[in-house]
């Protein structure tokens, strides 16, 4: 299936962006003569993960249609790390619970999302953006800035790998597996993809529109929330800063890994490969030492880049 | 200096189609100068789409366009203004943001520097004026807030008004829609005037009186040709009715003789419009097909989406006894999912019941898709290509297996067959008839004649009321049409 | 001359303006405000003087210049989320290069316009998403402030210090500034010409393209306008505050769009006021400071002005739906 109107080199971003991911690696394997190639990938596939849970729960809401983007992850994030590390307290006992607190945490951030958007009729590009500076304050009120470590058990599993490759990669590509049957294959996932493609003719085919769409901003939340906790343990704390990259970065490997940003198609393959590429070319431009200004400015044309190439729905 | 008038626009021999279906089939028309001249036609007669070649709009696929006594290229609704064409559409092209004066201007380019609100205000106000004396409307009143009734006035005012370009012919597609009776009289009056003073107008309405009155000729369409042209005094309203009727096309099977007849079976549905105020409700039964009529747009699609609407929610005024599945007319908008296969497209409605256990069986939806291309004959190599490889009739027929493969009893479809070719169509028809007989009930609104003849029982729409409750036997197409064009005794 | 959102509007347009609706649209800015400052004059009265004006309105400057280009781009049913990082490049900019060697530092700035102008023009020949390319400009802004400058420091050009220090009789600064621009916008947008056209393109742009207006020039017109405002803004803002840092504009692309919409303005249909947005911004100024003398704890500021954009927009929900005249 092709987008229509593009270069027909773009008729499979997704594919490209392993390609790329592939080339970043080559050029800063180059660049140090071999030395930590396989740390490298380690780490990438590491960091990926966590660009992959947030890229998942921004390609449900994207793929709803224009005009729906989740701009709360971040603060969504920031605040679920504080959460999960308050709740297991540094106790292996609670990491249940934890877990648990912060999925809760962001659950309760989807519903409110969707209730200030079906409810007060407010465009979701600013019912998130709201709900993020509301959720931030409250984070800072709750989390006081102080760095709580994660229960030693907890950190070791974030961090715990099997020949070279990050369990919690293996984890969440087993989780993306179920994310693209969850996409195709139940009522759920068809009905967001319809909705996207024609929300008019949706609701004529007989689905439940609303229901879907609050749904979908759940999903969102307690994703962010998983995320949050799960980079607390990675990182070996909380901090309400740890998911501001995560905005562009969920934007960007789902827009750079073929999901239309017109809604009505997802790609989850893609989610895997972007991220990878994004990942690995920051660890490219580290390893060529550039600035973090460089970084930003290259990851920003980057996304522009791509969308530009790919182009919008034709008229 | 001739004696014969001069022609202001020719179009000569122009064809239009839109993929198969043919909206003009040759069409010769001709506007003098000092003329009004009416157009008038049922459904699908092709008036509409031959005024927006006339304006520019639109780009025939054949035949010339003489304006002023030169045939024009690259003719576009630039030109058209150059050349002091303007027209006046159903779909109102004011910014709802700018006030009246503003949107004046849009259309002005030459209005500005100094001073250019109060004379765009002057230049707006000033044919409002003219035309609808004591209007009420202000210039700096935003034209979003005003009731629809003041925008088409604003609308009709600034195609009369000019300023560089010269002022020719300005086409009305039922202007007078949205307006009262004395306004409605005052804009026909000021066309009288205006054409008196060596303009032209070209006047679509479907109320026949108007077109009597206020033409000096009137032209008669169908089926995308002009079938009659004559001086207005030469035709009263029967004639104009006898000749949007016609001589119907080729007898096609009759019906079933196994109609079911009223009020044996189960009452599915019961829909009184919101209008409605004398107390008829359109009530269909188990197994019946009940057809929707009159002219376009007066109210039967309304009805059927609140009957759509009314079966997952209480509705005042509908009644639904069973699932429902609807069929939409405009596929491209409404109907279609672009992105998908023929088979998902089929299955949406179904997908609850194609899953084993939690998932959606790729077998299960496959066998629906199956069933359907040999059931309804959609022409395919492979059911699981994407929708838009089928033509414009079998993606119809596609969205005819969505709805019929459903569990829903009740079927709605809105004009389903438009845009689609003669072949598929009769498929459709059999299709409907047998699924009826085996126990569904069809609630159909369409816009073309022939297809009422499959249904138990019509009701005939005239803003957004239902004004006639027709049987088959008593169904004559001269009894919709007359029944469709009855001037209102009091809008 | 009336928009129907124009806060401070004297006169009242004719027809339809007494539906409710519209006459509390127009209210809500102005009531905003009064309230704001009613309530700091009752907590702290001695706020409302000259002097504690001017510097509670001091930096409002800023963002009202900043509320005014985003108003630019969501008058072309667009949004930026950008705005914030470019005042920051801006201000880097205006602290290094325009007081070190002044000519780089204006070619930089124009170029800043430049792109602006085309970014304008990418979003509408490709038809893609506003939101998603203004993320990515998010990025590149904050990069190239951080090259430009990438310790805090840096030192405001004399001119532009002297000049956001002007000291004006009677009236604080910021409020004489303040309808400057206010007026000045106004007139450009909703009283020339080529104005009604810039808001119709946003209103109906088909009708705009059919009567044979270019679209694509509207476009990138409002995203230049955008561009040169948001200079404007950084350079006001390193005017005020001397020396900058890279994340001097953080937290003004919410308050830009939320000074719109306190404006009165929508998201789509190309209805703003300047006026409007303008007081907006000023409100949200002052509520920093109202927030401050209500003691409540620092940490809640930055949520409280999600919370007023939320307020806001649900106080607009509600006014819509009681209105009964069907649009």
């Amino acid at each position: 299936m092709r987008f229509p109107g593009t270069l027909n080199v773009f008729a499979k971003p997704w594919i490209w962006s392993y390609l790329g991911a592939l080339l970043v690696w080559l050029a800063a394997i180059a660049f140090t003569h071999g030395y930590g190639a396989g740390g490298m990938i380690t780490a990438g596939l590491a960091l990926a993960v966590f660009s992959v849970i947030a890229g998942v729960a921004q390609m449900f809401v994207i793929t709803l249609g224009p005009g729906n983007v989740d701009l709360s992850l971040p603060a969504n994030i920031g605040l679920a790390s504080a959460v999960a590390m308050k709740v297991m307290n540094g106790s292996d006992q609670m990491i249940a619970f934890g877990l648990l607190a912060a999925v809760a945490s962001g659950v309760s951030i989807g519903v409110a999302n969707h209730l200030l958007i079906s409810l007060l009729r407010i465009p979701p590009i600013i019912a998130t953006l709201s709900a993020s500076f509301i959720i931030q304050s409250a984070g800072i009120s709750y989390g006081r800035g102080l760095q709580i470590k994660p229960p030693p058990g907890f950190a070791e599993f974030t961090t715990a790998q099997v020949d070279g490759v990050p369990l919690l990669a293996i984890g969440t590509a087993i989780f993306t597996i179920g994310i693209a049957v969850l996409l195709h294959r139940t009522v759920y996932g068809r009905s967001v993809l319809a909705i996207g493609q024609n929300t008019r003719a949706a609701w004529l085919a007989g689905i439940a529109v609303e229901r879907v769409r609050a749904a979908t901003y759940v999903l969102s939340g307690a994703l962010g929330g998983i995320c949050g906790a799960l980079l607390a343990g990675y990182f070996r704390g909380s901090s309400l800063e740890i998911g501001d990259e995560y905005l562009l970065a969920s934007i960007a490997v789902v827009v750079i890994g073929g999901t239309s940003v017109s809604g009505g198609k997802a790609n989850v393959p893609g989610l895997w490969g972007a991220a990878l590429f994004l990942v690995l070319l920051l660890t490219m431009l580290n390893t060529f030492g550039v600035s973090a200004g460089i970084r930003f400015v290259v990851t920003g044309l980057v996304i522009i880049g791509v969308i530009i190439a790919a182009g919008g729905q034709k008229g | 200096m001739s004696g014969t008038t001069v022609n202001i626009v020719k179009l000569d021999g122009v064809e239009k189609h839109f993929g198969a279906v043919r909206a003009l089939a040759g069409v010769d028309f001709e506007v003098g100068t000092g003329e009004c001249v009416g157009l008038v036609g049922h459904n699908g007669a092709g008036k509409s789409t031959l005024m927006h070649i006339l304006a520019g709009t639109l780009v025939p696929d054949k035949g010339e366009i003489i304006i002023g006594g030169e045939p024009r290229q690259n003719y576009a609704v630039v030109l058209a203004q150059k050349l002091g064409i303007r027209c006046v559409f159903q779909e109102l092209s004011l910014c709802p943001n700018l006030t009246v004066a503003e949107n004046g201007r849009v259309l002005h380019p030459s209005i500005a520097g100094w001073g250019w609100r109060s004379r765009a205000g002057k230049l707006i106000g000033s044919k409002l004026d003219e035309i609808f004396p004591r209007h009420g409307i202000a210039p700096n009143a935003i034209v979003g807030d005003l009731p629809i009734g003041q925008r088409q006035m604003i609308e009709v005012a600034r195609a009369f008004t000019t300023t560089n370009d010269p002022l020719h012919l300005v086409i009305l597609d039922e202007p007078t829609s949205s307006l009262d009776r004395q306004t409605a009289r005052q804009l026909l009056s000021y066309v009288r005037r205006i054409v008196a003073s060596g303009a032209s107008c070209v006047l679509i309405s479907h109320l026949l009186g108007e077109i009597l009155e206020y033409s000096d000729r009137i032209v008669v369409m169908r089926d995308g040709k002009v079938v009659m042209a004559d001086r207005a005094s030469g035709f009263n309203r029967d004639k104009l009715v006898t000749a949007m009727g016609g001589a119907t096309q080729t007898k096609k099977q009759a019906a079933v003789e196994a109609a079911v007849p009223r009020r044996t079976t189960p009452v599915r549905v019961r829909a009184r419009p919101v209008h409605q105020s004398d107390g008829i409700e359109l009530v269909a039964h188990q197994g019946e097909i009940v057809g929707l009529a009159g002219l376009s747009g007066h109210g039967q699609t309304e009805l059927l989406l609140s009957i759509f609407k009314g079966a997952s929610r209480r509705l005042p005024g509908i009644e639904v006894t069973d699932p429902v599945a609807l069929i939409a007319g405009d596929r491209q908008s409404e109907g279609i999912f672009s992105l998908w296969s023929i088979t998902e497209n089929i299955g949406i409605r179904s997908i609850g019941r194609l899953r084993n256990g939690l998932l959606i069986s790729s077998e299960l939806e496959d066998r629906l898709a199956e069933s359907w291309k040999k059931r309804i004959n959609i022409r395919t190599p492979d059911m699981r290509n994407n929708i838009l490889s089928l033509s414009g009739g079998n993606q119809q027929k596609a969205l005819f297996a969505r709805a019929l493969g459903s569990e829903a009893k009740i079927v709605l479809m809105d004009d389903p067959t438009r845009g689609v070719d003669v072949s598929t169509k009769l498929e459709v028809y059999e299709l409907i008839r047998a699924e009826a007989q085996a126990g569904r009930t069809f609630l159909w609104y369409t816009t073309e004649m022939e297809e009422l003849e499959n249904c138990d029982h019509v009701y005939v729409f005239r803003n957004a009321r239902i004004v006639a409750d027709l049987r088959r036997g008593e169904l004559s197409e001269e009894l919709v049409i007359h029944s469709s064009f009855q001037d209102a005794a009091v809008l | 001359m009336n928009s129907v959102s124009g806060a401070s509007v004297i006169r009242i347009p004719w027809a339809g303006a007494r539906t409710p609706r519209r006459i509390l649209r127009a209210i809500l800015p102005a009531l905003s405000l009064a309230l704001v400052v009613m309530g700091i004059a009752w907590l702290n009265p001695r706020a409302i003087s000259y002097f504690g004006l001017n510097l509670m309105l001091n930096l409002g400057i800023p963002v009202a210049l900043a509320t005014i280009a985003q108003m630019f781009v969501i008058t072309v049913n667009d949004l930026d989320l950008s705005i914030g990082t470019f005042v920051s490049f801006v201000g880097c900019v205006a602290a290094t290069w325009l007081r070190d060697a002044p000519l780089l530092g204006v070619i930089a700035l124009l170029a800043g316009v430049g792109v602006y102008a085309l970014i304008g023009a990418l979003i509408y020949l490709r038809n893609v998403p506003s939101i998603v390319v203004t993320l990515g400009m998010l990025f590149v802004w904050q990069g190239l402030a951080i090259l430009v400058l990438p310790k805090p420091g840096g030192k405001a050009p004399d001119w532009l210090h002297g000049l956001m220090n002007f000291h004006t009789p009677y009236v604080p600064f910021p409020i004489i500034a303040a309808i400057a621009i206010a007026a000045l916008v106004h007139i450009g947008l909703m009283g020339t010409s080529y104005g009604a056209i810039l808001r119709g393109s946003g209103g109906n742009p088909n009708a705009i393209a059919r009567a044979g207006w270019s679209l694509l020039k509207t476009k990138v017109v409002m995203f230049a306008l955008a561009g040169v405002f948001g200079v404007v803004s950084g350079l006001a803002l390193i005017g005020l505050t001397t020396s900058a840092d890279a994340n001097i504009g953080k937290g003004y692309t919410l308050l830009s769009i939320a000074g719109v919409i306190l404006g009165g303005g929508e998201f789509v249909g190309g209805r703003v006021s300047p006026i409007g947005a303008v007081i907006g911004a000023l409100t949200l100024t002052l509520a920093g400071s109202l927030l401050n003398f209500m003691r409540v704890s620092p940490d809640w500021q930055v949520g409280a002005q999600g919370a007023i954009l939320i307020i806001v927009l649900a106080a607009r929900a509600i006014i819509n739906r009681t209105d009964r005249r069907a649009l």
